[in-house]
């Protein structure tokens, strides 16, 4: 046996389920520690919105300007988004053969992501229209860092998950674009507990 | 026969995953919209139920388990967790005692 040849392992025979849910376990297990990096991140604005939370400097407060029916509904447009992309990993973990299944779903979660960050512009624009700007009072510039930096973390991922559409026209579902799908899951479902996050801490108790 | 169980396994977790997290979406809105209880109360019940949410999230969405295959992305998330602990615990923590001291 030539030692300057070493034995190189088969590649693992895909294209069944299991073998599948198998490959790129060492990168799915990288994107893990990015996402645990932002998560970070976000705990280190949530730390700042807390220690802000009562600096309003005689400005307006969280109760008067937080709008509880409409932080509802972007928490549920996130939450059913979540579950659209679950069923999209689904079919493309069990039912890679309908493609188009898999496409529809990846659409409607798109959609919804575009409705939330449509619907927390809208908030926005609501707010600073009642003098609540960032440059306000310290708890506005904590409440702005920390919201704004979640809907910058979704409209990132709508983007890439327009990018991965294209992928999936033009390279079709190959090992590659599998994996990215499958990192993009991840990302979403972590952005929703992020949102879950605010929604309680930011929206619900600073309404109590 | 395999695959098929596992789709119906795995679409039964999702499903579960979306009501259980609009359940606890919901009581917390209840809570704080009709505000039965003392604020104090009502904080506190708000941050668990997140919490629980969470909980949910990372087990129905992200399969986080104790299984074999999910420890290493368990093992990240508990270290993860120590440190934001750590981080907010003690970022709160020194914040609130200088401002009494100040104030």
């Amino acid at each position: 046996m030539n030692s300057s040849h070493p034995v190189v392992p088969l590649p693992m025979k895909a294209g069944r389920p299991h073998d599948i849910e198998r490959e790129g376990q060492p990168r799915l297990l990288g994107f893990w520690v990015f996402l645990m990096s932002d998560a970070l991140i976000f705990a280190l604005l949530f730390a700042v919105y807390a220690t802000m939370v009562n600096a309003t400097d005689g400005g307006p407060v969280g109760k008067a300007l937080f709008d509880l029916k409409a932080s509802l509904i972007e928490t549920l447009l996130l939450l059913v988004s979540s579950f659209t992309f679950a069923m999209a990993s689904l079919n493309l973990t069990y039912r890679p053969e309908r493609l188009g299944l898999l496409v529809t779903w990846l659409c409607t979660t798109l959609v919804l992501g575009l409705a939330f960050i449509g619907m927390e512009l809208n908030d926005f624009r609501l707010m600073i229209g009642d003098g609540a700007t960032a440059q306000r009072s310290g708890f506005l510039s904590a409440f702005y860092a920390l919201v704004s930096t979640h809907g910058l973390h979704v409209s990132a991922g709508c983007l890439w998950l327009v990018v991965m559409l294209v992928q999936l026209k033009v390279f079709g579902l190959d090992a590659r674009v599998r994996l990215r799908l499958k990192c993009l899951a991840l990302f979403w479902h972590f952005l929703d507990v992020i949102w879950v996050a605010i929604y309680g801490i930011v929206y619900l108790q600073g309404l109590v | 026969m395999d695959r098929h169980d596992g789709y119906r396994r795995t679409l039964r977790l999702y499903r579960s995953g979306l009501l259980l997290a609009i359940i606890l979406t919901a009581v917390p809105t209840a809570l704080v919209h009709w505000a039965g209880l003392s604020r104090s109360s009502t904080l506190t019940w708000v941050l668990l139920l997140v919490l629980a949410q969470i909980v949910v999230h990372l087990h129905c969405f992200l399969h986080i388990g104790v299984k074999r295959s999910g420890r290493n992305e368990l093992g990240l998330i508990l270290f993860t967790a120590v440190i934001v602990l750590l981080m907010v615990g003690g970022t709160i923590m020194v914040f609130f005692d200088q401002m009494q001291r100040m104030g």
